[in-house]
C-alpha cells in the first residue's frame, strides 16, 4: 500500500505544530541518556541532540510492527486520521522500541559527550527542553510550520544564553547552521559537529586501532555542509584505515533514508545498493548519522557490519 | 492540450533560490539521480517554466520520493539549486493540493 502522501505530511506538520516533534516520545526517554554524566543545564555552549538518535528505535518499531500489514510505521498514524491525531496524542499508539536497540542509539550519545569531555571541552545540555530541529518538515516543504518551530527551538537557545551549539548528526547540523539564520533575523549561533569540534581541539588517540573500514558519508555532511575530513582524520589519527566505497566523500550515495516517512519501499532500495557498494570494499561500514546508520543496518541483514563512527572513536580517544 | 498558466511561476518561486531557468536541459541530472527519477528536475522545471501546473501537480510522487541528496546538483554544469528548487515545488503543492 503506497500511503497517501498528503495525509502523512499533514500528520506529521501537525505533529510538530502541537507537540514539537513529528513522532512524539516522552521527555523521560529523550533525556535517558544523560543519565549519570552530570551535564550542567544550558550554558554558553551546548551539546544538542535534536532527539534524532533518540528517536529512531521508536521509527524501527513501528516499521517492525506493521511489516506484514503495511509498508510503513506512518501507516499507523495515517489511519488513525489526521482529525484524530490533532485531538490524540497518537503516542498511545507507538509500538514499544526494543531495550537494546534503545540502549545502542543512546550509547552514541554518551560515546560523544565523553569525547567531547576528553577534548577539554565544557558543555552543557539542555535535558527536557531540548526540541527536534524540524527537519523532517524542512525537507517535505512545509516552511510555514517550520517557520514557528525554528522560532521556539531558538527561544529556548537565548533562555539559556547559549553561543556554541555542538551537534551529533548531520541533519541538525544542517537545520541550525544553514536553515534557520534565512528563518531568523539576526541569528547569531556557532554551530558545529562534534566530529568539527574534535578535531578543532587536537583530540589525540590513546589506543590505536588497527582496523580497517568502509567510510559511508551522509550527503548532508558531504554536500550540504561540507563535512568531509574530520571523519577520515579522527579515524586515520587512531590508526584506522579508511576505505572508500565507489560512490565516495563529495559523491557519496544517499543512503535512502529519506525517502523511508512516505516511500519505504524506495529507501531499502537504495540502501542496499550502498550496502552493495560497501561491501564490496570491505565488510565493516561506518556511519555518522542515525538515519544513515539505521537504514544501512536494516538493509545489511548481518552480510556485513554498519555501525557508528563514535563507537570506533571511544575505543581509540578513550 | 496542457493548459498553460504564465503566473504558475510566480507562484513557485519564492525567492532568488529558485533557479530553474538556468537548466540547459543536459540530462546529467536524471542520468546520475539514484532514485532513477527521470522526470526530475529537468523536465517538472521546465514544466514550472512553461507554466504547465497541471503537468506538476500529476507528478506528486516523483516529487517527493526525491531523497534532496544532492547527488545531481553537485554534478550540474549549470549550479541549478536542484534540492531547494524541489522543496518549492513541494511548498506549492503542499498548499494547493494537500491544504497544509
Ligand atoms: S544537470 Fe542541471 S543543467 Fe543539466 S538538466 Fe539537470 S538541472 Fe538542468
Ligand atoms: S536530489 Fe538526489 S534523489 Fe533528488 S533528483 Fe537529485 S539525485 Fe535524484
Amino acid at each position: 500500500m503506497t500511503l497517501p502522501t498528503g495525509d502523512t505530511i499533514g500528520i506529521l506538520a501537525d505533529n510538530l505544530k502541537l507537540r514539537n516533534s513529528v513522532l512524539p516520545i516522552s521527555k523521560e526517554n529523550a533525556i535517558r541518556w544523560a543519565k549519570g554524566l552530570e551535564l550542567p543545564r544550558g550554558g554558553e555552549t551546548i551539546l544538542y541532540t535534536g532527539i534524532m538518535y533518540q528517536l529512531i528505535p521508536y521509527i524501527a518499531a513501528m516499521s517492525k510492527a506493521q511489516e506484514l500489514i503495511e509498508d510503513s510505521w506512518m501507516a499507523n498514524f495515517v489511519s488513525v486520521g489526521r482529525y484524530v491525531n490533532k485531538l490524540i496524542n497518537v503516542s498511545g499508539f507507538m509500538a514499544k522500541p526494543s531495550e537494546s536497540m534503545q540502549k545502542s542509539y543512546n550509547q552514541i550519545l554518551v560515546n560523544i559527550a565523553l569525547l567531547l569531555k576528553e577534548a577539554g571541552v565544557n558543555f552543557g545540555y539542555l535535558y527536557e527542553e531540548e526540541l527536534y530541529s524540524g527537519a523532517l518538515i524542512y525537507d517535505l516543504g512545509v516552511d510555514d510550520i517550520l517557520k514557528d518551530h525554528v522560532h521556539k527551538v531558538y527561544n529556548t537557545f537565548k533562555k539559556y544564553k547559549v553561543k556554541n551549539v555542538i551537534t551529533v548528526d548531520p541533519h541538525t547540523t544542517n537545520m541550525l547552521r544553514s536553515v534557520y539564520p534565512a528563518f531568523i533575523e539576526g541569528y547569531d549561533l556557532y554551530v558545529k559537529s562534534y566530529m568539527e569540534v574534535l578535531v578543532e581541539r587536537n583530540l589525540q588517540p590513546k589506543n590505536e586501532l588497527t582496523k580497517e573500514v568502509v567510510i559511508h558519508d551522509s550527503c548532508v555532511y558531504a554536500r550540504y555542509e561540507n563535512v568531509l575530513k574530520e571523519q577520515r582524520t579522527l579515524l586515520n589519527r587512531a590508526g584506522v584505515t579508511v576505505k572508500e566505497p565507489a560512490d565516495s566523500g563529495r559523491f557519496t550515495l544517499c543512503c535512502g533514508g529519506p525517502a523511508e516517512s512516505l516511500f519505504p519501499k524506495k529507501a531499502i532500495v537504495n540502501a542496499k545498493k550502498r550496502v552493495d557498494q560497501i561491501k564490496n570494499a570491505a565488510n565493516n561500514g561506518v556511519t555518522m548519522c542515525p538515519i544513515c546508520f539505521v537504514n544501512l543496518q536494516k538493509a545489511a541483514n548481518d552480510e556485513i557490519t554498519i555501525d557508528d563512527i563514535s563507537n570506533y572513536l571511544v575505543q581509540a580517544y578513550l | 492540450m496542457a493548459l498553460v498558466n504564465p503566473s504558475f511561476i510566480d507562484e513557485v518561486k519564492r525567492s532568488d533560490e529558485f533557479n530553474a531557468s538556468a537548466c540547459m536541459n543536459c540530462g546529467v541530472c536524471s542520468a546520475i539521480c539514484p532514485m532513477g527519477i527521470e522526470l526530475l528536475p529537468r523536465k517538472l522545471f521546465r514544466y514550472v517554466l512553461l507554466g504547465i501546473g497541471e503537468k506538476v501537480l500529476n507528478n506528486i510522487e516523483a516529487i517527493y520520493s526525491c531523497l534532496l541528496c544532492k547527488m545531481c546538483e553537485v554534478n550540474c554544469p549549470a549550479k541549478v539549486h536542484i534540492a531547494e528548487n524541489v522543496r518549492s515545488l513541494r511548498y506549492v503543492i503542499n498548499k494547493k493540493v494537500f491544504k497544509i
